[in-house]
């Protein structure tokens, strides 16, 4: 007999059985969908941190100053302004594993255009800010560094403020805002940056020289930085060097001694975003534990209903042994059978799977992501179970004594 | 008559265990059945017929004693190897015809060329032969639940004719149908001997074993008496 052969026996064997066939299969459907649908919203959420994360900005490290302590009362990180103009120049110039080095001076302040009026972040900082955050113009251009060196009037707006200030799809460049009743020319619009893990809108901000921002804005360019100053490493694999050397390099200008705490403080935002991934990627293994529990009480199903079968068949199998069918052949019957319908679910349950993962993708605003090895490893499981648990129900089956097996009432 | 041995049981015995009991189903029976004989074998429940059936079959081993059909001793065979005689040397008719339900007459009859390997086109061509020559050439895609008793038997008696086996063993075939209806498949059986068939007959009609020439009484395991008479 050939194997087609034992496949359309089996199929008929299904069909006869149609609803129960399609019962059986419903656990396998479930489960396969269930961990295709499942691994899809881990590796969306992994993505979209990741995409959060790129939004910071590539490679990132912040250096805040260090803290006031009055009274015993200490400050926090940035409260007292420890690093320098010249501080920055030294990490712009003499660091090897930095690429970019910017500072990031940042207040809350008014902004008026001439309609309307809208209260958000202002940052005042140099070109090399929008590479460090990999943060192109969609209209107009960036300022450059003559604005800076010439304190020039300009402001690049982000997409929140210039729909705020001058509706949506309209063109804001050329025209004048008001910082604090200083006159800004819109030189450009940033691209859309989204939203931060914690859900601060990176788009609600205006980016001005910084020169500007502390003639105009703050009142007189210091010899402190009363701000940050944000870093790129040259990659994200040369980070935690760039972290070493500005350590080196700033406890060494600011003279500080061995064993002495530093008098600022480096933010890595590499290592939150790994931490991120990990906890995501630690939520992926778990949603694909449950799904994967499912697929395996669907085939527990597989298993009971074969069991019925074998049972409910016992003088079928009887008559079959009687004309010839040999032992192995029987067995070979029922494992077709529950293999069938566990493939025949698993593919289904693919379908059902990824209809799912692209709605959930659609409801989160989630790019939809579906490995195509989750897809191989869902079907190829269920076959496994269809095999594993249509095993012992095959063997009595096959076992089955042909005299007791046509007396059989 | 002189005719060429195809049974030959030696001093064949079988005990089954049941629990602590042992249970002498057959205590020695020895016979030979010739190539062409139509033999009926009579005997109350229990006597042991069942079971002196189930050896000849193929479908059960004797516990001691030989038993060669067409020669081969079949008595150590594996289960597999049985199964293999079954399905070319053996023809099997029960009393409860065992036809697959939601299945054709045509498949049914084709399901022991299916287990023997014959291709498609020639299984069907035979099992429509065998159908034809049990009278159902015009029922070949009915369903056993379309059919009557008598037309599912014959099915089934097609179902054992098809692969041209050496004997056709029937076990109590008519016990599930009418007496007329029975004697129509007792007269099929006779010409399917005059045609040249082996038969092993189990009844428990003496009317019926009169179609046979030879009958043999089976009584508490042992064989009573093996009477032949002029067909």
């Amino acid at each position: 007999m050939s194997p087609f052969q034992i496949l359309r026996v089996a199929v008929r064997a299904l069909l006869v059985n149609k609803l129960r066939s399609f019962l059986t299969a419903l656990g396998i459907i479930i489960g396969v969908a269930a961990v295709i649908a499942m691994v899809a919203i881990g590796d969306g959420a992994r993505t979209e941190v990741e995409r959060a994360f790129a939004a910071i900005g590539s490679n990132m490290l912040v250096i805040l100053p260090g803290t006031t302590t009055a009274g015993g009362a200490r400050g926090g990180f940035g409260t007292l302004p420890t690093l320098t103009w010249d501080d920055l120049k030294a990490i712009q110039t003499e660091l090897p594993a930095v690429r970019f080095a910017a500072a990031a001076l940042r207040t809350t302040a008014q902004v008026q255009s001439e309609d309307a009026n809208w209260t958000t972040s202002v940052t005042g900082t140099s070109p090399e800010y929008l590479d460090i955050r990999d943060w192109p113009t969609v209209q107009g251009s960036r300022f450059l560094q003559s604005d800076v060196d010439g304190g020039t009037k300009v402001a690049l707006l982000g997409q929140t403020v210039a729909d705020k200030l001058f509706g949506a799809g309209t063109n804001p460049v050329g025209q004048v805002v008001r910082i604090g009743n200083v006159p800004f020319q819109v030189t450009g619009v940033l691209a859309r940056k989204g939203q931060s893990p914690g859900g601060q809108d990176f788009d609600d901000t205006v980016i001005v020289p910084q020169s500007t921002f502390a003639t105009k804005i703050q009142g007189g360019l210091q010899k402190y930085i009363s701000g940050v100053i944000v870093v790129a490493a040259t990659s994200a694999d040369a980070t935690p060097r760039a972290e070493a050397e500005i350590i080196s390099l700033l406890r060494d200008r600011h003279h500080i001694q061995t064993g002495a705490d530093d008098d600022f403080s480096i933010r890595n935002l590499t290592e939150m975003a790994s931490a991120r991934q990990q906890s995501t990627d630690t939520l992926t293994a778990l949603l694909a534990s449950i799904a994967l529990v499912s697929l395996v009480v669907g085939g527990i199903g597989i298993m009971n209903i074969m069991l019925v079968s074998v049972t409910e068949r016992t003088r079928e199998i009887g008559l079959r042994m009687a004309v010839g069918a040999k032992p192995w052949l029987i067995l070979a019957q029922f494992l077709v059978e529950a293999s069938a319908l566990s493939v025949a679910g698993g593919v289904v349950g693919v379908a059902l799977g990824l209809w799912a993962a692209g709605d959930l993708a659609h409801r989160f605003g989630w790019p939809m992501l579906v490995r195509p090895e989750i897809i191989l490893i869902a079907v190829g499981f269920s076959a496994c179970v269809g095999v594993g648990f249509g095993l012992y129900p095959a063997q009595r089956a096959s076992r089955l004594d042909p005299i007791e097996a046509l007396r059989y009432e | 008559m002189a005719s060429r041995e195809l049974l030959r049981l030696e001093n064949v015995t079988k005990v089954y265990r049941m629990g602590d009991v042992e249970v002498q189903a057959l205590r020695g029976i020895s016979l030979t059945i010739g190539e062409g004989a139509f033999v009926a074998v009579m005997g109350a429940s229990g006597s042991g017929k069942s079971t002196l059936m189930n050896i000849v079959g193929c479908l059960d081993r004797p516990t001691s004693g030989r038993y060669l059909l067409a020669g081969r001793e079949v008595s150590r065979m594996s289960r597999s190897q049985l199964a293999e005689v079954r399905n070319h040397a053996l023809g099997f008719v029960f009393q409860s015809f065992n036809l697959l339900a939601r299945t054709s007459a045509l498949e049914n009859v084709e399901l022991p060329l299916l287990y023997a390997g014959v291709g498609g086109r020639e299984r069907r061509a035979r099992a429509a032969e065998a159908l034809r020559r049990v009278g159902l050439g015009d029922r070949l895609g009915h369903n056993p639940a379309q059919m009557s008793g008598g037309q599912q038997q014959r099915v089934a008696i097609a179902r054992a004719l098809v692969t041209r086996p050496r004997v056709i063993l029937a076990d109590e075939p008519t016990g599930n149908l009418d007496s007329a209806t029975a004697a129509g498949i007792m007269g099929l059986f006779e010409q399917l001997w005059r045609d040249g068939i082996t038969l092993v007959l189990v009844t428990h009609e003496p009317d019926f074993a009169a179609y046979a020439p030879r009958v043999l009484l089976i009584k508490d395991g042992l064989l009573q008496s093996d009477e032949a008479r002029a067909a």
